[in-house]
This record gives C-alpha cells, sequence and structure tokens, in this order.
C-alpha cells in the first residue's frame, strides 16, 4: 500500500493542499497534522469579526469535521512533528511515532515576531495569530478600557478598529513612519491614518517601543524611545511573522526569508514540497523570490503542489491579492507593488473612493483600492494580462477599465495565468 | 427550516434545510455540497461560490451590491444574468424551495 502524502500544517494552505487532492482524483492516503487543537480554520475573522464576539468557531471553519471522514483525509490535530527523516520518507511526531510518506507537503506557516523589549511577557500583552489567540484577545476585550497596538499593519491597524468599535480607548505604536508601509502606496497610508484618527483613534508614527511596564505582573504602560509614556491594560502586538522553517532546515532542505522551492513549489528534494507563508518562491509578478503571506497565496500554492502531486504538473502562476477590513472601509490589493517607478491615481481620495496604479514602465504591477471594487478585480485582470498600458488611461475615470482587459483566450504576453 | 436545492453542473440535485440567516454558501460546506468552495470565506475578494440563480428566484433576491458585481466578473465560468455569488445570498422563509444551480468549475 502507497505510503501516500503527509501535509504538515493544518492553516489555509494544509487545508487546501488535502482537499485539492481528492479533487484532483488522488487516491492514496492522505494525512494533515497540525499542531494546533482545532479542525482548519479560517484566519482572516480572528482579527476582524471574531474579536467582536459575532462568531463562533463553527462559524470560522473551513469545512465541518464530516468533511475529513467523507473525503478520507485522516487528520491529527494538536500535533507537533519533531523531525524529519528524508532518506527514509518518514516524519516524527511529538507523540513517539512516526509516518511514512511518498510525497511531503510542508505547509508550516509562520509564528509571530516577538516584541523584543523588557516587560514584553507581562500579563496583558497579547499577540495574534491563532483561534486561541484570537479567543483570549477577545476575553481580556470584554474588560480593558484603554488598549495600545503595538504595529501599524494589517494585523495591528484591524484590531485597532475592533477594539475601537467596542468603544476602547486606542492608541496605535507604529516605529516606520506611515502605516503599513511594507504593502501600500503612501496615499494610502494617508488615507488609513485619517481614517483611524477620525474615529478616535491616537496614532503615532515614528514610535518605537522600548518597554513595557506593568505592576503586579500586569501591563501599565508602554515606554517609547523618546521616553513618552502610554497607559494600558491590555497591548495587542502586530509587529509580522516568522516563517517556520526549522524542521526544513535541519533536514538540510534549502532555506531563505523562507523554504525556498522553483516553479513547481518542489524543495530541493522531488518529494517534498513547500507552500504558503512559510516559502519564498519565484514570483513571476515581482520578478525575484518572494515570501507571501496571504490566504490567496496559501490556497493556490495548495492547489498547484495538489495538480503535481496529482500527476498533473503545473507551475505557479497565480496572481497575488490582498485584502483588509477596517471600520467601514475595505482595502483591496493586487499584484505586487515592490518595483514601480510611477504610481497614478484613478478617483479622488476626498470622496473615499478611489484606486492608486503602480506601474514598471508601461507595465501594471500592483493596485491599491477602496471602496472601488470593480478597478480591484479588472485589475487582476490586467495584471494577469501583462499587457502595457498607459498610466493616462488608468486615471481617466471617463475609461471604463474593463474595455482594457483582454478578452478571454486573448490574454497577452507574460506574466499570464494559465 | 425553508429548503436550498443545489443542483450540480452534471444535473444532480440534493435538498437541505438551512436556518433562516445562514448563507447558501455556507449552507453548502456544512452539508457537504462539492462545487462551492468559498476561497475568501465570504467576503467578496474571490468569485469561487460562484451560482446561477432559477429565474424564479431571482427576483425575489435583494439586488447584488457594488462588492459583489464586480467580482461576478472574474468568475471562472462566465456570469449570466441570474449569477450571484452565494456568500451573499441570506436564506429567509420566502426562499422556501430556492433552487441554485452550480458552475462546472470555480477556478
Amino acid at each position: 500500500m502507497p505510503a501516500g502524502t503527509v501535509i504538515i500544517g493544518t492553516g489555509q494552505a494544509g487545508f487546501q493542499t488535502a482537499a485539492s487532492l481528492r479533487e484532483e482524483g488522488y487516491d492514496a492516503p492522505v494525512t494533515l497534522i497540525g499542531e494546533e487543537p482545532h479542525i482548519p480554520y479560517q484566519r482572516p475573522p480572528l482579527s476582524k469579526g471574531f474579536p467582536l464576539g459575532k462568531q463562533g468557531i463553527a462559524d470560522i471553519e473551513l469545512r465541518p469535521e464530516k468533511f475529513y471522514q467523507d473525503h478520507r483525509i485522516e487528520l491529527i490535530a494538536g500535533m507537533r512533528v519533531t523531525a524529519l527523516d528524508r532518506a527514509a520518507h518518514s516524519v516524527g511526531l511529538a507523540s513517539g511515532s512516526s509516518i511514512r510518506y511518498d510525497k511531503l507537503v510542508l505547509a508550516m506557516g509562520a509564528r509571530n515576531r516577538l516584541l523584543p523589549v523588557k516587560g514584553a511577557d507581562l500579563d496583558g500583552v497579547l499577540y495574534l495569530r491563532t483561534l486561541d489567540e484570537a479567543i483570549a484577545v477577545r476575553h481580556r476585550l470584554e474588560s480593558a478600557a484603554e488598549v495600545v497596538v503595538v504595529g501599524g499593519g494589517f494585523i495591528g491597524l484591524e484590531l485597532a478598529a475592533v477594539a475601537r468599535g467596542l468603544g476602547k480607548s486606542v492608541t496605535v505604536l507604529e516605529a516606520l513612519p506611515r502605516l503599513m508601509s511594507r504593502a501600500v502606496a503612501p496615499v494610502i497610508s494617508e488615507f488609513f491614518r485619517d481614517l483611524h484618527v477620525g474615529r478616535g483613534v491616537a496614532v503615532h508614527c515614528g514610535a518605537t517601543v522600548s518597554e513595557i511596564a506593568g505592576a503586579r505582573g500586569k501591563v501599565r504602560s508602554v515606554l517609547l524611545r523618546d521616553a513618552t509614556s502610554h497607559s494600558a491594560e491590555l497591548v495587542l502586538v502586530g509587529i509580522g511573522i516568522t516563517p517556520n522553517l526549522e524542521l526544513a532546515r535541519d533536514a538540510g532542505l534549502a532555506t531563505a526569508n523562507g523554504i525556498v522551492v522553483n516553479d513547481y513549489l518542489e524543495t530541493n528534494d522531488p518529494d517534498v514540497f513547500a507552500i504558503g507563508d512559510c516559502v519564498e518562491h519565484p514570483c513571476i509578478f515581482a520578478g525575484a523570490r518572494l515570501r507571501l503571506e496571504s490566504v490567496q497565496n496559501a490556497a493556490e500554492q495548495a492547489q498547484c503542489a495538489a495538480a503535481t502531486i496529482a500527476g498533473r504538473r503545473k507551475p505557479y502562476t497565480a496572481l497575488p491579492w490582498f485584502w483588509t477590513d477596517q471600520f467601514d472601509i475595505k482595502l483591496q490589493m493586487a499584484g505586487i507593488s515592490h518595483r514601480h517607478d510611477r504610481v497614478v491615481t484613478r478617483g479622488d481620495p476626498a470622496t473615499r473612493k478611489f484606486s492608486v496604479f503602480h506601474f514598471q514602465g508601461e507595465r501594471l504591477a500592483a493596485i491599491d483600492s477602496i471602496n472601488r471594487p470593480l478597478d480591484h478585480m479588472i485589475g487582476r485582470k490586467l495584471i494577469a494580462a501583462g499587457a502595457p498600458l498607459a498610466p493616462e488611461q488608468v486615471a481617466d475615470e471617463n475609461v471604463d477599465l474593463r474595455t482594457l482587459a483582454p478578452a478571454p483566450g486573448q490574454r497577452a504576453g507574460a506574466p499570464g495565468k494559465n | 427550516m425553508p429548503r436550498v436545492i443545489y443542483v450540480s453542473a452534471k444535473g444532480d440535485s440534493r435538498e437541505v434545510d438551512v436556518p433562516v440567516g445562514a448563507t447558501v454558501m455556507s449552507a453548502a460546506l456544512k452539508n457537504g455540497i462539492d462545487g462551492i468552495v468559498a476561497e475568501c470565506g465570504g467576503v467578496c475578494m474571490c468569485s469561487t461560490c460562484h451560482v446561477f440563480v432559477d429565474e424564479k428566484f431571482f427576483g425575489r433576491l435583494p439586488p447584488a451590491q457594488d462588492t459583489e458585481e464586480a467580482v461576478l466578473e472574474i468568475s471562472a465560468e462566465e456570469r449570466r444574468p441570474t449569477s450571484r455569488l452565494s456568500c451573499q445570498i441570506k436564506v429567509t422563509e420566502d426562499l422556501d424551495g430556492l433552487i441554485v444551480r452550480l458552475p462546472s468549475r470555480q477556478r
């Protein structure tokens, strides 16, 4: 009997690999192993609706438990994988047993970067990545009145909006000069700063935390390098994640800022794939190796790896997209904006409906859209098609973007979707 | 409890009891209806819960918002006049017997 495919990680990537293998008609055993004690669930709501108390665990499960039985997916939750023996084609579990594989998929995800300051271990300093952490945040938000959020990225700002929506006094501390600076254009950062400030959130950029002060083991305030202090009953830290690549590295697989894979999401061992947040892949849209942290990347890399494992070999060429919800605003992002030389805006930011188009020469590289969902969706087609566009065309609101998108089957140039 | 009837692209149909207020998408996932993927979890970022609503029911649905209309532009199987995202259809008593047909592919 074949050993089949073993998937390590029960996040979006791991779950989707298992589901897609069955959709592809893969018939050998599929084993899905995860450290978290839950069946696979969606992470995006954890920093959005979930802390508001609107959703229960059943609302965010990716599939009900029965799905795994029905699709012959052996789900081993609450189990850490401690060793990878590539020569023996087996993984060792914390329970002491081991499982053999024909193909292995590393969907190990990432863990929170920890705030490297004195007092970061005080009671009342919380992080958010897992469901258990989200339950703790939700519980603490019931009683805390003063909340300080460290980190003005997506997670920090989503949590700030949630806490403010619950009537808390909220302060956001961002070390860099603007919000979400790694991901969006300056005009978008400004828009969100105004949004938060307008809703009563205190936003401080260029604010580096030097210490968290407490009394009797509980957090009391956050101290900054410039010697200012912000009192806090609850400190929520969202300063990025670190990929879980140790198991791969210790097994001799190539790693950089993630587990290194080729176009087919294979590591330097052809029987070991790696996907999702823990992976650095050759991104055709960035023209470089890149590690992405998103649902889209996790789910579509999973489908791609599953297709290859099932015998339908397929390179990964999906267009990256992202979103964030803060207060009543949805920001939609498509493409990779790292390398651009020109930015044009479609619509007026004062109307709260606008998009920012990032160009590299005549190539549309990325779009950030606020309350302009059609720009975002058509933008995905335009970026994927790789057809040359004039920045003036997209900036002109009288031009219907749909007329610029190539018809299906006529997708010109690379990079393209297959 | 209102019933929703899911008809696969191959023509097989399955009838599911759906609590009022639940979406046609979430009921599909809970009941193991293949053909609804719901990659984004129901926030109008992907088109993988696309359905064709039976004409008898289409007019009874509240109209699609701009975000949903935009997503239908990128559906894997081309949209038709009765296309909707099932994550945006909340089941009501009035929709008892709702028939939705699934596209042959969602991505």
